[in-house]
């Protein structure tokens, strides 16, 4: 069986191989893949000489299956949500990466003391911290009543218009409960539970009506720019990126934000192997991560990173109370639980699916 | 000499029988055939039958817990459903885990168990850090590591991934699942989807067909009536969606449709509709019925206007010299004439729309979802083998509307072009 | 030519003109006159504008002027279904999805006509086409001669009294064709229906017709019944386009009352009838047909005169002889001589005098 998947992707992929060679680093498109395209890929080409590029993905742990069991993989490096390094690593689709050969921190830490708790696992090394956090048009609302917390985003009546989430279950069962005040460090004990799921739906219901849902993130941003909606959820550095750096008049309410590492990942059998190492253990140094939050407000994962003050590229925004690791943006922050997904994603997602379907 | 050659049976005049040299003749002309078509046939047997049987292979079969778990499948496979799990089948349990552990294939067993039971996978993997510990009597060591392990709910789980070949899959296509003691119940309420789905994407299809006949029918009219001049033109202009890409198209839906869009927007400054009357023409039902109607709207004139073009005008003539009023003459001559051009392009527009998902997932929002948006939101999650029987799922249903239509109006009357 | 009184009009075209582009006129002035159970036939070549008279009768063209009367009522606004007529296009138009039976109910039906009628009505039509059995047949498993049938049948069947005929014929073979000529006619005199029948094929229009109208540019060049057609062409296009005829052009020499003679342009002088020439000095193109050029002396009148000709060719037709002749330095004079025992016998290259009765060559409009 194995034997004919293989024979029919080597006949309709042979197009894709035919540019391996190149180092092919594959993110997750829009602001995001561009600040990893200036930040990694570029430099990482200019001073190697490997030539690197980048394609887009609406999330690249989608098709490393596919391409690991096809035995045809045109990927070397991919960015993946935490939870997804775990669960492909356990499946044995991710190329183990060993700890030790990542460089020590700026100022000489060893990479292992270096990085944050959690930050490396055996098939991932974090590129940097980001959140799910949500977002309003400040036109929208008058400044002395504009939405604080995470409950103002469910509450219609205070704030109307459309409101903008993910589509999925993933961060949405989350903020739900958030929202519904229940506490960061019990919302994965709640929603082990059958009530706290049902809670966090019953929440969720309270807005369906008045949802769009997204799902590449580059949407949020647009969807808040053609007043389709007046707030939403998005990644916190998309509308970083929109508001300082095209002046759009969004307004992050870090309040019930959920945050986790975004691992970079090698698949099994990439064809660069080797350079995909390489270029892990460029991009996730601290200089390395050092530039990318410079290109887009996620957090660097390394201590070492934080110690002098981040500019971003704009040479004058202190990027340090935009990241999601700022103590002021903590306040309500609940770090999303990878055990908690690989365990219930296909079942929350399938509910999930059939709340959404159900009018 | 009539009754003679009637008697025995023909020869050439060397004396071969007719037919064995009647079938030399040809042979040369068959294989000369068959290898014209010989590229066509493998290449649809590479790229359609392959995949297909793949597809239908995989919706039943899944090994990732009995290649990597043998131990323990050959346990199940020796007890009958129903046996309370004893020291030996932990004692199997135990070393399989030991086998996962090294060979980091725990993950993979746990996600096949998590199909049937969630929460399971966190089980193994779990477990299988501690495999090491584990040691007489096994049970116990199992419980201490975690008391699930004594639920009958998991080693049901279990058992029915035990064997590769399963029906798992197809259960949960239907919101079924298996029940503790072995039976099958459907899914609680709020957590069926795929019967809902399955039917809804059927009845969306058949409304969006109907659309497109309607909208298509005229314009297929027109197409076939004008001078070939204006009618080339106006053929452009039908083919223009297939140019455009896909991202071109949906920018400019987008800019027609949303709230704020242009459709809106002209009717607000009409005064139909009030500022907070709005129409939600995209990220919904409606949306997904607009754009795949404008999608596949050339699938259903090009049969059509096929058909209507060969039609020759003598025969709404000949209805209406013969006393029929022009609408009877369209009833019950032209219409029926054009039925080969209908039949061809609802199957085409019905069969596209059951399988498309690209659209919906762009402007369906939330309730604008179809089944296929289940099989890709599946196939991205990796959990191929369900999507497999998702997908069967829909070729079964084509199937049997492609075999209601032979049936009702005969296959032999489609007319594609 | 018989001329039809106002009052028994049955089917009047008056000052009708037609034009698609409004530009050039597909028909120019048209003026006709049917008399209830008559049976015209619009003759010409195509392009002649007879197809589009037909189809403004019938409803499915306008008249861009003038007026077309049925049975006394203007129908230039009566929409084809409401006009009653029965028509037969050149491709039969049968309806390929029904039987001939259903084919046959159609125009029953949409009369609102019941069933049990219906069936009367539809057995009696088949019977006079004499394809009774074929009731439950498709179109498709007919040959062209039984659908042919079937679409008279069908053009009938509801009993009107103008029948149209579009080149009915057009797609049958010679022997067919023959045969159906035949039939059509002897429906046409059982029936007492007024037939308009539209054909291109001038020996099906003189066999089947009352009179013919000869189209030709959008205007009807003669309106008459067959023989005054053949024998008396009011002008050269009739005259070259019915039947076979031999062309002499020349100058009138002497008008006479009824009696021409024509100085050729090689300068011999013939005996002709004017028809459409005023004075002498005239340009001419006399007609004579094939069959009515004598050679032997006692066949002509006394004081006719002769002219030289050469025997090119004899041509054995079974019934008839034919000769080319060379006449007045034109090679293809046709004469035709009827095929009895003691006929005589030309050969290539004999030289003979030919002439004929001054009445059977008619002195025509030029070229």
């Amino acid at each position: 069986m194995k034997k004919i998947l293989i024979l029919t992707t080597a006949l309709t992929g042979w197009a894709a191989a035919a540019s391996a060679g190149d180092l092919t680093v594959m993110s997750w498109g829009g602001a995001y893949g561009a600040a990893q395209t200036e930040a990694h890929v570029k430099p990482f080409a200019a001073k190697t000489g490997i030539p690197t590029v980048m394609v887009d993905s609406d999330n690249p742990a989608a098709p490393i299956k596919a391409m690991v069991e096809a035995n045809n993989v045109t990927v070397d490096v991919a960015s993946v949500e935490y939870a997804d390094a775990i669960r492909l690593c356990d499946e044995g689709l991710l190329e183990p990466i060993d700890a030790s050969t990542l460089p020590p921190g700026s100022d000489g830490t060893p990479a292992t003391e270096d990085f944050l708790p959690g930050a490396i696992t055996d098939c991932g090394v974090s590129t940097d911290i980001w959140a799910t956090v949500y977002a309003y048009d400040t036109t929208k609302f008058p400044a002395d009543a504009a939405p604080k917390t995470a409950a103002d985003f469910f509450d219609l009546e205070k704030f109307p218009g459309k409101r903008g989430l993910r589509k999925g279950a993933k961060a949405v069962l989350e903020f739900a409960l958030l929202a519904d005040g229940v506490a960061p460090a019990d919302v994965y004990a709640t929603l082990s539970t059958p009530e706290g799921v049902d809670r966090a739906f019953a929440k969720l219901d309270t807005i369906k009506k008045d949802v769009v849902w997204w799902e590449a993130g580059a949407q949020p941003p647009q969807l808040l720019a053609d007043g389709e909606v007046v707030m939403s959820t998005a990644y916190n550095g998309r509308i970083f990126n929109a508001a300082v750096a095209e002046g759009k008049p969004f307004q992050i309410v870090w309040d019930g934000q959920i945050y986790e590492n975004e691992m970079y990942v090698v698949p099994k059998g990439a064809p660069n192997k080797d350079q995909a190492m390489e270029f892990i253990r460029f991009a996730t140094s601290t200089d390395g991560l050092r530039a990318q939050a410079q290109n887009i407000s996620y957090g660097p994962a390394r201590r070492s990173a934080l110690k002098e003050e981040l500019i971003f590229k704009d040479g004058k925004t202190v990027m340090g109370p935009h990241l999601p690791t700022a103590p002021e943006n903590m306040k309500n922050a609940l770090e999303s639980s990878w055990e908690f997904w690989v365990d219930r994603d296909a079942e929350l997602n399938e509910r999930f699916n059939a709340w959404l379907a159900a009018n | 000499m009539a009754d003679l050659t009637a008697a025995a049976p023909l020869t050439t005049a060397d004396g071969r029988p007719l037919k064995e040299a009647l079938a030399r003749a040809q042979r040369r002309a068959k294989t000369r055939a068959f290898l014209l078509v010989a590229p066509l046939l493998l290449f649809v047997i590479v790229s359609f039958v392959i995949p297909i049987a793949q597809m239908l292979h995989r919706s039943v079969y899944h090994d990732g817990f009995s290649a990597n778990a043998p131990a323990v499948s050959a346990w199940f496979a020796a007890n009958p459903p129903g046996t309370p799990p004893d020291e030996a089948a932990f004692a199997a349990l135990a070393e399989d885990f030991r086998a996962m552990k090294a060979a980091k294939t725990a993950g993979e067993a746990g996600t096949r168990v998590n199909y049937t039971l969630p929460e399971s996978r966190s089980l193994f993997t779990k477990t299988a850090r501690d495999a090491d510990r584990l040691a007489p009597p096994y049970r116990d060591a199992f419980l201490a590591v975690d008391p699930k392990w004594a639920d009958p709910e998991v080693w049901q789980a279990m058992r029915s991934s035990s064997s590769a070949y399963t029906s798992d899959f197809y259960l949960s296509a239907t919101d079924f699942r298996h029940t503790a003691d072995g039976g099958i119940e459907r899914v609680e309420p709020r957590q069926r989807i795929y019967v809902y789905l399955y039917i809804k994407t059927f009845v969306l299809s058949g409304v969006i067909t109907l659309l497109c006949l309607i909208l298509a029918f005229p314009v297929a009219h027109l197409l076939a009536t004008l001078p070939m001049a204006k009618a080339n033109l106006l053929m452009i202009l039908v083919l223009l969606p297939f140019w455009t890409s896909l991202l071109v198209r949906t920018t400019s839906w987008m800019v027609l449709l949303q709230g704020q869009g242009v459709v809106n927007e002209t009717l607000l400054s009409l005064g139909l509709i009030t500022d907070s009357g709005r129409l939600r023409l995209i990220n919904n039902q409606t949306g997904t019925i607009i754009v795949m109607t404008h999608v596949l709207l050339p699938f259903m004139i090009l049969p059509l206007y096929s058909v209507m073009r060969v039609i020759p005008p003598s025969y709404v003539r000949a209805a209406r010299s013969l006393g029929a009023s022009s609408w009877t003459a369209f009833r019950r001559v032209y219409l029926p004439l054009t039925l080969p051009g209908i039949g061809a392009g609802a199957l085409l527009v019905f069969i596209l729309a059951v399988g498309y998902y690209i659209t919906p997932a762009l402007v369906g929002g939330a309730d604008g979802q179809l089944f296929s948006n289940m099989i890709q939101f599946h196939m991205s999650k990796s959990n191929w083998s369900l999507a497999a029987a998702l997908s069967a799922m829909l070729l079964a249903g084509v199937l049997l509307l492609y075999w209601l239509y032979d049936r009702l109006i005969g296959i032999d009357n489609l007319k594609l072009g | 030519m018989a001329e039809v009184s106002g009052r028994d009009a049955f089917v009047e075209f008056e000052h009708v003109q037609k034009s698609y582009d409004g530009i050039s006129l597909v028909v120019k002035d048209l003026n006709l006159t049917m008399p209830k159970g008559e049976f015209l036939t619009m003759l010409g070549p195509s392009g002649s504008g007879k197809t589009t008279c037909l189809m403004m009768l019938a409803g499915f063209e306008t008249a861009t002027h003038g007026e077309i009367r049925l049975a006394g009522r203007p129908i230039n606004q009566v929409p084809p279904h409401r006009r009653g007529i029965g028509m037969v296009f050149q491709n039969y138009a049968l309806f390929p999805h029904m039987t001939v039976g259903e084919n046959l109910a159609f125009p029953l039906e949409v009369r609102g006509i019941g069933k049990d009628e219906r069936e009367v009505k539809i057995r009696r039509a088949l019977d006079m086409v004499q394809m009774g059995g074929f009731v439950s047949r498709r179109p498709a498993q007919l040959s062209g001669g039984q659908q042919q049938r079937i679409a008279l049948a069908r053009a009938l069947v509801f009993d009107p009294e103008l029948v149209l005929m579009d080149e009915p014929l057009g797609a049958l073979d010679k022997q067919l064709r023959e045969h159906m000529q035949f039939e059509i006619k002897a429906l046409h005199e059982r029936l007492g229906v007024t037939v308009v029948y539209v054909t291109h094929d001038q020996g099906e229009a003189l066999t089947m017709s009352d009179r013919v109208a000869v189209f030709n540019d959008g205007v009807i060049q003669q309106l008459d019944r067959p023989d005054e057609l053949y024998e008396r062409p009011k002008n050269s296009f009739v005259a070259q386009f019915i039947g076979e005829n031999n062309k002499l052009s020349g100058t009138i020499e002497k008008l006479e009352g009824s009696r021409a003679l024509v100085r050729l342009s090689t300068g011999e002088v013939i005996d002709a009838t004017p028809v459409n020439v005023r004075e002498t000095g005239q340009k001419t193109l006399v007609s004579i047909r094939p069959e009515r050029v004598e050679f032997k002396p006692e066949m002509m009148p006394k004081d006719a005169h002769t002219i030289e000709a050469e025997v090119r060719e004899l041509i054995y037709m079974g019934d008839i002889l034919r000769a080319r002749l060379k006449v007045a330095g034109s090679e293809d004079f046709v004469m035709k001589m009827r095929n009895t025992l003691n006929q005589t016998r030309l050969q290539p290259g004999q030289r003979i005098k030919v002439g004929w009765h001054p009445a059977d060559a008619r002195a025509l409009d030029p070229v």
